[in-house]
Formats: structure tokens, C-alpha cells, sequence
């Protein structure tokens, strides 16, 4: 310890001096709570984070180990009023002090109702909550993601109802650390990588009750970044009924609690088993119905006039065949009995013109050289003809021929 | 619509097909012989999903990534 009397009376070396004040200051501030606004805030690639805190009239330089970062609720932002513990240090180097972050805490829910209601807006206006966007839940899902912490309440909670709801269920828990600093990263690529995956129906974001700054991962952009890319449905289940997150917002569905998000999701059994015994019954009696209308059409067909018309008119035809085999015989003996007639009279006819029954009439018929003379002109002075009569011939010289001219050679 | 031989496939889509077996048979129009394909085939999709419905217990595993940043199913541990 250096005697603060004995100071004024040496030179100090700038290190003495600041090794000086580092022992006083350090060693008269215990651990203390500050409140101030975070700027110039950046974190190191060492995931330590440095900033500013700043009021109106000071600011304190402040550092936060990565350890102790890593169980922070919500990212250092600049503008945001946080309260921080922790020690008051001196960094000889540079010449400053700065205050060792062992916690940092939003101020008030206002603080981050601000930050919320910010991006809310924010995300709305880019139509991130687009009803219009929403994908459909599906409604009998097989195989559930659910994105939780795997030690939380929220997947036993989960587990509890899908396991009396629907134990066929197939599930796959993403683990990922529900709140401090890398949640929300670890939550973003979690729905990355469930959509890389692919074979899930659905997934389920969930997280159990807490305070806003507990919640606050699920109300960080990059975490409604991912789910309003995401290609399967997204059910966010965040805290209580009453709390309200970006997730909820952006996500397809919104389930008031991780228990209500099972309830939701899980196909109800008994609308399968009905819809199983329906389709059933339906199909059996659709099918009894076709082959009953089909028998119908069968038995209707077969009797059925075109059906028949053949068997008929075959009947048709041999009747027509008997009757024209009938007409058939009734005309040819018609025709016969004609042409007999004709026969008949014609033979009598005949008979009359013949020769000898001319004769037996009176008439003679005169020949030369075996050659009926039909006129008188034939004949000349001297001819030897025969006449014939009806019981003989006798022969006869024609002395002269002194033709008379008679009517009929006229004519 | 063909009656097709049904295979192992999601709840979703055995339902979603055994809907529209019910609906093409209650349509009416299609030949004898490919309703009694959809009635076979409708049955089998009936017996698959009653099977699924008999589980009793809740399957949980756990999607982990491999070196190669592919994706594999663990036992999740009690």
C-alpha cells in the first residue's frame, strides 16, 4: 500500500500513479449497480463486449467478459437503458478506468417495450405478419420439430399432451438455448436447419413462462427472419397466454402456451377414426351401389327392345318366308292354270285353221308339184295340178286361165 | 385418377388420398373395374392409418448434425 501522505514529496512514475489509483479505486468500490444508456457498443470477435454508459452529464467506459456475457437476456444495443453490476477497474495501459459488467439488465419493461414495439412496427410495415403469408397447418401431422430448450418445461409440457393426444406422433427436438445472449442466433438457425432437414409437417417454437427480458430472444429480428422464411409451418408457443412475441407474430400460428401449441397441432383422434370409419362405409356402400346399378343395367338390357330385336326379327323373317312360300305356290298354279288355258284354246284355234278341217268344210286345196298354189296367177294353160278334197286328190289340166279379178286381190 | 398400389407415406398424405378415393367413388363415373382398384386400394390406406392410431407411445428423438452438415436422428436422452 503506498503511504497517500508520502506522495507530494516524490516524482511518481505514470505507472506508480496509475497503480496507485487503480488500489484506491478498486479497493474503495465494492461491487456496485450503475444505470445508464449503451453506446459505442461493439463486440469483439473474443465475444467480449465493450461500450459506453452515458447519462446526460458522464459516461463510463464498461466491459463484459465473454463468460459473463454468455448469460445475458437480451443483446447490448446502443440506446438501450440497461443497469449494470460490477466492479469499478483501472486499465493501466490506456489511462481509464471502466466498470467490469458481472450483469446487465434492461431498465424496465419500458426499455425493451420500446425496442419491441420498434421492431414490431418495423417487421409489420415489411409485411412480416402478413395474414396473407401464412402457411396452413397441417391437419393430420406426422412428424412434429420442436425448438426448445431440451431441459425446459415447455418440451415436457409438449410431451405430456402429444403422448395422450397422439402417441403415434413421430418428434424431433432441435435443442437450442432459449434465452441469453446466442439464443436468438441459436433459435434463427435451428428453423434453418429444420427446413434444410426437410421432413417435418410442422414445427413448434417454444419456450415456458418468464419475464419480458427471459421471453426476449423470441422478439429479436433475426429470429422472425427465419421463421417468416421458413418453407414448413411455424407454431410459436412463447411464455404465458399474456405474453406477446415477434415470434408470435411472424410465426403461422400462435399458441398461448407450449401445453396449448401440443393441443393444437396434434391430429384429433377421434376425427381420424371417424373420417376412417366414414371413408369405409362410404366406399363399401358406393361400390355395392355401382355393381347394383351395373346388375340393373345388365338385366335391363337384356330385355330391352334392341336387345330382342334380333330373336324377333328372325320370327318376322320365317313368317315372311312361309307367306311368300305360300303366295308362291298360290301364284305359279294361278300362272299354270293360265298358260293351260291358253294351251287349250290355242290348240282348238289351231286345230280349226288345220288344213283337212278347212276341207271337211267344203273348200279344196290345189297343188302343183307337191306346192299349194294360193293364187290364181300361178296357174297358166296346161298345168297338171292335183285338188286336193277332204277324202282325196284328183288330178286336173288347167284348159285356160281367164283370171277374174276378185275383191280381195284388190285389196 | 389411377388406383395405385399405396405405400408407407406421411398420415397427411394417406388421408388426404383416402379422401379423394371416397370422392372419386361417390362421383360415379369412372369404369367398374378401376373403382374396385380405388376400393383395394382405399382399404389398405383405412388399415395403414388405424395401424398408426394404435401407437401408444410417443416417439422423440433428437435432429443433430453430422460433420458433413448432414442431418441425423438421436435418441433424445431423458
Amino acid at each position: 500500500m503506498f503511504d497517500l501522505q508520502q506522495i507530494p514529496r516524490r516524482v511518481l512514475s505514470i505507472s506508480e500513479l496509475t497503480q496507485i489509483i487503480k488500489q484506491s479505486l478498486e479497493s474503495s468500490f465494492p461491487l456496485i449497480w450503475v444505470q445508464g444508456e449503451i453506446s459505442n457498443c461493439r463486440k469483439h470477435s473474443s465475444g467480449h463486449y465493450y461500450f459506453t454508459l452515458k447519462d446526460e452529464g458522464a459516461q463510463l467506459s464498461a466491459v463484459m467478459w465473454r463468460s459473463r456475457a454468455e448469460g445475458l437476456l437480451f443483446t447490448p444495443e446502443d440506446g438501450i437503458k440497461v443497469q449494470a453490476r460490477g466492479a469499478l477497474t483501472v486499465y493501466p495501459p490506456r489511462g481509464n478506468y471502466q466498470i467490469d459488467v458481472l450483469r446487465l439488465l434492461p431498465v424496465g419493461v419500458g426499455e425493451l417495450q420500446q425496442a419491441f414495439e420498434a421492431l414490431k412496427q418495423k417487421l409489420q410495415a415489411e409485411g412480416l405478419f402478413d395474414p396473407s403469408r401464412k402457411r396452413p397447418i397441417p391437419r393430420f401431422p406426422d412428424r412434429i420439430g420442436i425448438i426448445t430448450s431440451p431441459t425446459g418445461a415447455a418440451l415436457q409440457d409438449i410431451r405430456s399432451v402429444l403422448s395422450r393426444r397422439f402417441p403415434s406422433l413421430n418428434v424431433v427436438v432441435v435443442p437450442v438455448r432459449v434465452q441469453g445472449v446466442g439464443a436468438a442466433e441459436e433459435i434463427a438457425r435451428a428453423v434453418e436447419d429444420v427446413n434444410r432437414y426437410g421432413e417435418l409437417d410442422c414445427v413448434i417454437l417454444a419456450r415456458g413462462g418468464g419475464s419480458l427480458e427471459d421471453l426476449w430472444a423470441f422478439n429479436e429480428e433475426v429470429v422472425a427472419r427465419a421463421i417468416f422464411a421458413s418453407e414448413i409451418p411455424v407454431i410459436s408457443a412463447v411464455g404465458h397466454e399474456i405474453d406477446f412475441s415477434i415470434a408470435d407474430f411472424t410465426a403461422d400460428l400462435r399458441a398461448p402456451t407450449p401445453s396449448s401449441s401440443a393441443e393444437l397441432v396434434a391430429p384429433d383422434r377421434a376425427e381420424i377414426i371417424d373420417i376412417l370409419r366414414n371413408s369405409s362405409y362410404t366406399m363399401r356402400q358406393r361400390l355395392a351401389d355401382r355393381i347394383a346399378q351395373m346388375r340393373q343395367r345388365v338385366e335391363h338390357l337384356v330385355l330391352s327392345y334392341s336387345f330382342n330385336r334380333p330373336k324377333d326379327l328372325l320370327v318376322q323373317y320365317s313368317q315372311r318366308v312361309d307367306e311368300l312360300e305360300k303366295s308362291l305356290a298360290s301364284a305359279s298354279f294361278r300362272l299354270f292354270e293360265k298358260v293351260q288355258k291358253r294351251f287349250l284354246s290355242l290348240q282348238q284355234q289351231l286345230n280349226a285353221l288345220g288344213p283337212r278341217n278347212v276341207l271337211r268344210r267344203g273348200y279344196a286345196m290345189i297343188q302343183r308339184d307337191n306346192r299349194t298354189i294360193t293364187r290364181a296367177v300361178q296357174l297358166k294353160q296346161g298345168d297338171e295340178t292335183e285338188i286336193h278334197f277332204f277324202d282325196g286328190a284328183v288330178p286336173a289340166r288347167i284348159q285356160r286361165n281367164e283370171r277374174k279379178e276378185t275383191d280381195e286381190t284388190v285389196l | 385418377m389411377s388406383a395405385k398400389k399405396p405405400t408407407k407415406q406421411s398420415f397427411e398424405a394417406s388421408l388426404k388420398r383416402l379422401e379423394e378415393i371416397v370422392e372419386s367413388l361417390e362421383g360415379g363415373d369412372i369404369p367398374l373395374d378401376q373403382a374396385l382398384g380405388l376400393y383395394e386400394e382405399g382399404l389398405e390406406l383405412s388399415k395403414q392409418c388405424n395401424e398408426k392410431l394404435k401407437a401408444t407411445e410417443l416417439r422423440l428423438k433428437k435432429l443433430s448434425k453430422t460433420v458433413d452438415g448432414q442431418f441425423e436422428l438421436e435418441d433424445l436422452d431423458p
